[in-house]
């Protein structure tokens, strides 16, 4: 049995470390390119999401290169999310293509039934070890995430433009041939380190935008056009609330475990949102107002092309828009690559905030930022 | 003999490619407009061997501006100072001319935009996500199907009594709607005022999305010069609109503008990285180039002049792009 999963931003470290902790074969599917998306686009439906067409693309091209079984996690939530491992199983079976989907449902339901297909998967059932590569698997996610983090703060302080993305990508690379958590756990203390001794800029005041919406549009830079790293080279930092990490300890451990779950964008979004709707549209409206709380100068929401909770999330976005006097940008992303047009709205944006922020400041008889 | 200090803002379109060449005083002295025809280079190049015609080699360019989907190109050939998107481009131009202006309707060939600005700056933009439906070159598709000159076809919405209804939110569906209604009978006045009332009802709820249109409110963009969609602006808005004497240059001129705002900024003169009219006469050619150094399999663009390559760009990770 060989185990894969689709890509979405660096999950692939994380699951790398599950599956080594719990001592599962696996291949990582190849990195999602044009040729993933072209694939996923041919055997899904048009009117699928974005999401399900590259994973499916990234699942294909797993068994091309000698997967047999597929892991992913399931959703209960009213959005579409939860008919991926549908989707996914009859694809692969019309393509003919020998391949086991494993629903990893969040443990709400059937606990009997998650535990069966767990016991399946590993070939018996160690709970010391299932525990450990949980735990290591958190931990690595959050690293992780910390890295990341720490890349969108540094890279438009640099001083040498391309500094922080070369240690930053480079290390993407190099944890594909790591082996073991030590490795793992090496190589982002490393990347950690060389990303603090990049020489930056003391005096640099970046203008700040939070990156709000969908959770794989957000988080997968294939998708999104590397939207993080965009911006911080034309001097932007950059926040995300919704990460793997936290993914992984607000949605599973945490709800399966039963501890309270930090709901402070939730709390935000009431007076606009009260209910869980599905998706991420809670997040998108409370976490826009947590940005708009703590200063920052705008947010940019990115989802994909019919995407239901996002549609909610936008229509509601003006109101909030309003009331807390930030200016957001909506990005729909589908299956178009002409990146041009997007970075047309994105550099009219961080103009916008540029002037927005020098207001007062400067005489402004012209509408142009002082870059 | 001291020469005059001139401009020029550069506006490179998917329909049009337009040239302004403005003075000291913010006046527009020349002015070009030109189908770009699926040809920006060579479109461009016409037009700068034009202008340098006109105003004579001698003229002194301290700045150039380029804006529009093509500004990174255009940018490359002429040596321009600035490159910047349309959106600043047009609110700077329309500020110009009514300083207090709060919204600005912008209809191109392929796009369409809507600007508030509030205190004189921009507080919120729109462009046109997922269909291109109600742009230029929907209008034109049309008049050509219909056998009208563009510029007759806002003249007959005018002249309408009864307009029927014609869904404007897709492209597709409106020219079927318009089929069928045809075939029913109605006048092609009637028609033709009704694709223009629906293609203002489909700008307004898909750009404006019930924002507060705040007067002055300015019309710009080749479609500007469409008479039915300016009287269905009017209806729908029951707002005067202002439609500015170069409404078809507006970005090349506002590309001008903050050429000529840069350049004056930097303390040495002449510091222009304008490669002069001549620069026209080069060859250029445009090639693409598929990168297999990763998965991403970028497709790098390539210019080069008279053999040279001159500018990439296209590859995520740099490496053709910084590689001249």
């Amino acid at each position: 049995m060989k185990v894969t999963f689709p890509h979405m931003g660096n999950l692939y470290i994380c699951i790398k470390v599950l599956m080594e902790e719990l001592g599962i074969d696996y291949v990582i599917p190849p990195f999602t390119s044009k040729r993933t998306l072209e694939i996923g686009t041919r055997h899904v439906p048009e009117c699928a999401c974005l999401p399900l067409k590259i994973t499916t693309g990234n699942l294909i091209e797993a068994y091309q290169v000698g997967a047999d079984t597929v892991l992913m996690a399931g959703g209960c939530g009213p959005c579409r999310f939860g008919y991926y491992c549908e989707m996914y199983r009859e694809i692969l079976k019309d393509l003919n293509y020998n391949m086991n989907v494993i629903t990893l449902e969040p443990p709400n339901g059937n606990m009997v039934k998650l535990l069966q297909r767990i016991k399946n998967l590993l070939g018996g059932f160690n709970l010391y070890k299932i525990l450990k590569a949980i735990k290591n698997t958190t931990q690595v996610a959050i690293e992780v995430d910390e890295v990341e983090c720490l890349a969108s703060k540094i890279r438009p302080r640099e001083l040498e433009k391309g500094d922080v993305d070369k240690i930053y990508k480079k290390f993407q690379k190099d944890v594909i041939a790591a082996k073991g958590i030590e490795q793992i756990k090496k190589l982002i203390r490393d990347a950690k380190n060389n990303l603090l001794k990049v020489k930056t800029d003391e005096k640099a005041n970046p203008l700040k935008i939070g990156i709000v919406g969908e959770i794989y549009t957000t988080i997968d830079y294939y998708t999104n056009f590397d939207i993080q790293s965009k911006l911080g080279a034309i001097g932007v930092e950059t926040h995300r609330y919704v990460t793997i990490s936290d993914w992984i300890t607000e949605h599973i451990v945490k709800n399966a475990l039963r501890l309270p779950r930090n709901l402070s964008y939730a709390h935000a979004a009431k007076p606009y949102l009260g209910k869980m709707i599905g998706g991420h549209a809670r997040e998108t409206i409370g976490n826009t107002i947590l940005y708009a709380q703590q200063g920052y100068d705008g947010v940019i929401q990115i989802y994909p092309f019919t995407c239901m909770p996002e549609i909610v999330a936008e229509s509601i976005l003006p109101a909030v828009e309003r009331d807390f006097d930030i200016p957001v940008l909506t990005l729909i992303i589908d299956e178009m690559t002409g990146e041009a047009g997007y970075f047309t709205r994105i550099e009219a944006f961080v103009d916008l905030l540029h002037r927005r922020k020098e207001k007062g400041t400067v005489d402004f008889r012209y509408i142009l930022s002082g870059d | 003999m001291t020469l005059d200090t001139y401009y020029l803002g550069i506006d490179v379109g998917s329909v049009s490619t337009n040239l302004v060449v403005i003075d000291t005083n913010d006046k527009i002295i020349e002015k070009l407009y030109l189908k770009t025809s699926g040809q920006p280079i060579k479109v461009l190049c016409e037009g700068l061997k034009l202008l340098g015609d006109h105003l004579g080699r001698n003229v002194n360019i301290c700045g150039v501006g380029a804006t529009g989907s093509g500004r990174q190109l255009a940018a490359v050939i002429t040596g321009a100072d600035i490159i910047k998107n349309e959106i600043t481009a047009h609110a700077v131009a329309a500020q110009r001319i009514v300083p207090d202006v709060r919204t600005i309707l912008e209809i191109g060939g392929q796009d369409s935009k809507i600007i508030f600005l509030k205190n004189g700056i921009i507080c919120d933009f729109a462009m046109n996500t997922v269909c291109a439906a109600g742009t230029g070159s929907f209008l034109d598709r049309q008049a050509a199907r219909l056998g009208i000159p563009i510029e007759e076809f806002g003249g007959y919405a005018l002249r309408s009594k009864s307009p029927v209804r014609i869904a404007g939110r897709c492209a597709v569906f409106a020219e079927s709607d318009m089929i069928h209604k045809q075939q029913a009978g109605h006048s092609l006045e009637d028609i033709i005022c009704g694709l223009c009332e629906g293609l203002v009802r489909n700008y307004l709820n898909n750009l404006a999305k019930g924002k507060d249109i705040s007067e002055p409110v300015m019309f710009q963009g080749g479609v500007a010069a469409n008479v039915g969609i300016v009287a269905a602006f009017k209806k729908a808005l029951q707002k005067d609109i202002i439609i500015p004497k170069y409404y078809d240059v507006m970005g090349a001129y506002g590309a001008a503008l903050i050429a000529k705002q840069k350049t004056k900024e930097k303390t040495q003169k002449n510091s222009t990285k304008f490669r002069g009219f001549k620069s026209a006469e080069d060859n250029y050619e445009a090639k693409s180039i598929e990168c297999n150094g990763c998965s991403n399999m970028c497709e790098v663009v390539e210019i080069s002049s008279n053999g040279n390559a001159i500018a990439r760009w296209g590859d995520r990770c740099g490496k053709w792009a910084f590689s001249i």
